[in-house]
């Protein structure tokens, strides 16, 4: 009975669509010009216009459809589970740990080749990037739309420092996260009054600000020609090159026959701990009383300011902890190209990061590997179908915010427990004896 | 009654524009230390305007706000201090109208967040706590206690761990004065703290603010339209209408004040035109319900 009665409607606004389909298809599908001997002739093609209404006003039937179904769900789910949100998830951590131990042992899968290997580095690029961004959209609430010019300043810190001072990736590393972090702040500084809508809208202007002075300071940044021969990563001053005139290769080392997979390996190797130590500091710092603040003042900034927590040094600190990571994660992607242009740093890019930080569930560190996988990984695996990417790319987003408008993992894990403190424990003990 | 305690919170001339509007117009009067003072009166006449200055989300347009801590130490004159500040520094907490929990975080950490000043020194930048210092934990665990201290005064220990979102309206309300509490206060100021509770919780309501009275050294403002919350445990009562303080004294003689009951008699809104305040109001049983 309430299908039926809900279906009519739904029959109404599909045969509508299906009207408004066939008479925008009329001229752009129905008509052909043939061009033949005899000069110019018209085609028709009406069963083309026929098929395209057809094809609409099933789809918008089955949508509508499903659209109903799904959203009954949640909302029936979200009651019934609300009252014991006490309870600790346990699959979650779980999850986690298959992940890391997957990611550990990939190099050695029988399946692995350069090629996936290359493939699961950029996507650990994405992941550490959505977990840096998480840091300030997830966490903080602040939504920063020009995220990728931190991840720029850390890729030129590297490619500068390390052609005009000869300083090591491992004295860079450091210097670009310091750089990009206090860059953070001094762009923080006068925009985080803004909030909501506004401050996206002047970090959006901020990132494309500095991909243009990226692109046009010649003497500094090559501009558009990027800088080219940036220094390749060395296993702790070990270079991966088959001879190294005056120093030991790693291969050399080792004793090993020279490969240049093996610093494939090592490139997958150093972004996964850059990303874990990413991840493990996020997880520990959200259960620090700074980490506590970000999620309140994303709640609440008014009664934020009622307890005496300052909001603007608050909000600076996500800032720049989240320009941070960016900055690791640039100069990585520094050493990894060897080469680096404006052009990598488009706003596309902070498009995708954050889609990957939405799309996962806002601060949910495991629901950003997902959905990395799903924005980054997949499309990069099924290049061949390059044409249809976009469309899969915009379709995946779509289904994900019918069926999952808060993300992919959107339950939160408090950070404190009354539960698991030490005397709740000794008495729920002495209670079960 | 107001005699044998110290001064803690002196208003004077506070005045309050709002373009044309006077909002808060010329208003004095002292609050005292381990007193209740209520500020009551129709809608409209001022009372959160006045919260809104004495916490800084207002910048007063007239006056003097200032606060004697209870330690002896210098007056601050809050009208000069930033919002954040006057919670931090001259100690000051308060409720909002409208509740404003962080409704997706649990009970408990509702209360951590509101020690987040003094948690924030222990972390040390947050080395000490990513490291996990000693000095971080243990001011870790003395938080925790009195987060639950106050979970236990407001009845909410089995409920620590939902999300405030979650809690029934009632428990919310109690939540919100136990996290501004755990700021640890010299004066609290409550907006309406029983607006929308039932009469039981209102008396569960009125047991709590009479143990934090007794038990606490502070002040506390009460905004309340609640005549048995108001008439049975304020020290002192003060009536505003139009921005004006119209009269100043005990509930006794508060109740049989001409001017007051003319001015909620004249009141637009019926919702303020209790038939307490016109004389048959005796105080209900205070310790009725545990
Ligand atoms: N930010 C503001 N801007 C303009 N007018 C305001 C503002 N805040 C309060 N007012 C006005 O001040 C008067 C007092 O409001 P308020 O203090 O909220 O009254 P109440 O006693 O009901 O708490 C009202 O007329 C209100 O419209
Ligand atoms: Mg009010």
């Amino acid at each position: 009975m309430g299908t039926l009665s809900r279906l009519t409607p739904h029959l109404k606004d599909s045969l509508a669509a299906g009207l408004l389909a066939g008479l925008l298809a009329l001229p752009m599908l129905g008509f052909r010009l043939v061009d033949s001997a005899q000069g110019l002739s018209l085609d028709y093609r009406f069963t083309w216009v026929a098929i395209a209404a057809a094809t609409v006003f099933t789809g918008r039937l089955i949508l509508l459809q499903a659209g109903d179904a799904i959203r009954r769900r949640p909302s029936q789910r979200s009651a019934s589970t609300q009252p014991q949100a006490g309870r600790p998830n346990k699959l979650r951590p779980i999850l986690g740990w298959l992940f890391i131990a997957g990611a550990l042992v990939l190099p050695w899968a029988p399946l692995a080749d350069r090629n996936l290997l290359d493939k699961a580095t950029l996507l650990l690029i994405y992941v550490m990037l959505g977990w840096g961004l998480n840091v300030v959209v997830g966490l903080a609430g602040l939504l920063d739309l020009g995220y990728v010019a931190f991840y720029a300043v850390g890729a030129y810190s590297y490619a500068l420092l390390s052609q005009n001072f000869g300083l090591s990736f491992w004295i860079c590393l450091p210097l670009a996260g310091l750089f990009s972090a206090s860059f953070g702040m001094l762009l923080g500084f006068p925009v985080l009054r803004l909030r909501g809508d506004y401050l996206a809208i002047v970090t959006l202007g901020f990132g494309e600000i500095v991909r243009v002075v990226l692109l046009n300071w010649q003497v500094v940044t090559g501009g558009p020609n990027g800088v080219s021969g940036i220094q390749r990563p060395s296993f702790f001053g070990l270079p991966f090159l088959a001879t190294a005139p005056g120093k030991t290769t790693f291969h050399e080392f080792f004793g090993l026959p020279f490969s240049p997979d093996h610093r494939i390996v090592f490139l997958y190797y150093l972004i996964l701990v850059l990303a874990l130590v990413t991840n493990l500091f996020t997880l520990r710092i959200r259960r620090l009383p700074i980490g506590r603040a970000w999620e309140a003042l994303r709640e609440d900034e008014t009664a934020c300011r009622s307890l005496g927590i300052d909001p603007t040094k608050t909000k600076l600190s996500a800032f720049a902890i989240g320009a941070m990571f960016a900055g690791f994660a640039g100069s990585f992607f520094a050493t990894r190209q060897g080469f680096i242009s404006p052009e990598s740093f488009s706003f596309l890019e902070s498009a995708i990061i954050l889609a990957i930080v939405v799309l996962g569930g806002l601060g949910s560190q495991i629901g950003i590997v997902l959905s990395a996988f799903l924005l980054v990984g997949l499309p990069e695996w099924f290049r061949d179908l390059q044409q249809y990417r976009m469309l899969a790319f915009g379709g995946a987003m779509v289904l994900i915010m019918l069926w999952r408008p808060r993300g992919l993992l959107s339950n939160r894990e408090p950070t404190i427990r009354l539960a698991s403190a030490p005397s709740r424990v000794a008495q729920t003990a002495e209670d079960s004896v | 009654m107001a005699s044998d305690s110290l001064p803690l919170l002196a208003v004077e001339h506070l005045t309050m524009r709002f373009g044309g509007l006077f909002a808060v117009n010329d208003l004095s009067f002292t609050a005292y230390q381990k007193e209740i003072t209520a500020i009551i009166g129709p809608n409209g006449a001022g009372k959160t305007t006045v919260f809104n200055c004495l916490t800084g989300f207002y910048k007063p347009s007239v006056g003097r706000l200032s606060l004697t801590p209870p330690d002896d130490g210098a007056p601050h004159l809050l009208e000069r201090m930033d919002g954040f500040r006057i919670a931090k520094v001259a100690k000051v907490a308060r409720t909002f109208q409208n509740i404003r929990l962080f409704t997706g975080m649990s009970v408990l950490e509702n209360l951590m967040v509101a020690q987040h000043n003094k948690l924030m020194r222990a972390s040390v930048y947050s080395v000490a706590g990513l490291l996990g210092l000693r000095r971080f934990r243990n001011q870790e665990r003395q938080s925790l206690e009195i987060a639950k201290y106050w979970l236990d005064k407001i009845d909410l220990s089995d409920q620590a761990d939902w999300s405030a979102g979650n809690l029934p309206y009632g428990s919310q309300r109690r939540l919100e004065i136990a996290r501004a509490m755990c700021t640890e206060p010299v004066l609290l100021c409550l907006d309406e703290p029983a607006a929308g509770l039932n009469p039981r919780e209102s008396l569960q309501l009125n047991d709590l603010l009479l143990d934090i009275r007794r038990d606490q050294n502070i002040g506390i403002l009460l905004i309340e339209h609640d005549m048995s919350v108001v008439m049975n445990i304020s020290d002192h009562i003060i009536v505003l209408d139009h921005g004006a303080m119209i009269a100043d004294g005990t509930p006794v003689a508060i109740r049989s004040d001409p001017t007051v009951i003319r001015a909620y008699l004249g009141a637009a809104d019926d919702e303020d035109l209790p038939p307490e305040v016109t004389g048959d109001l005796r105080p209900a049983a205070t310790s009725g319900v545990r």
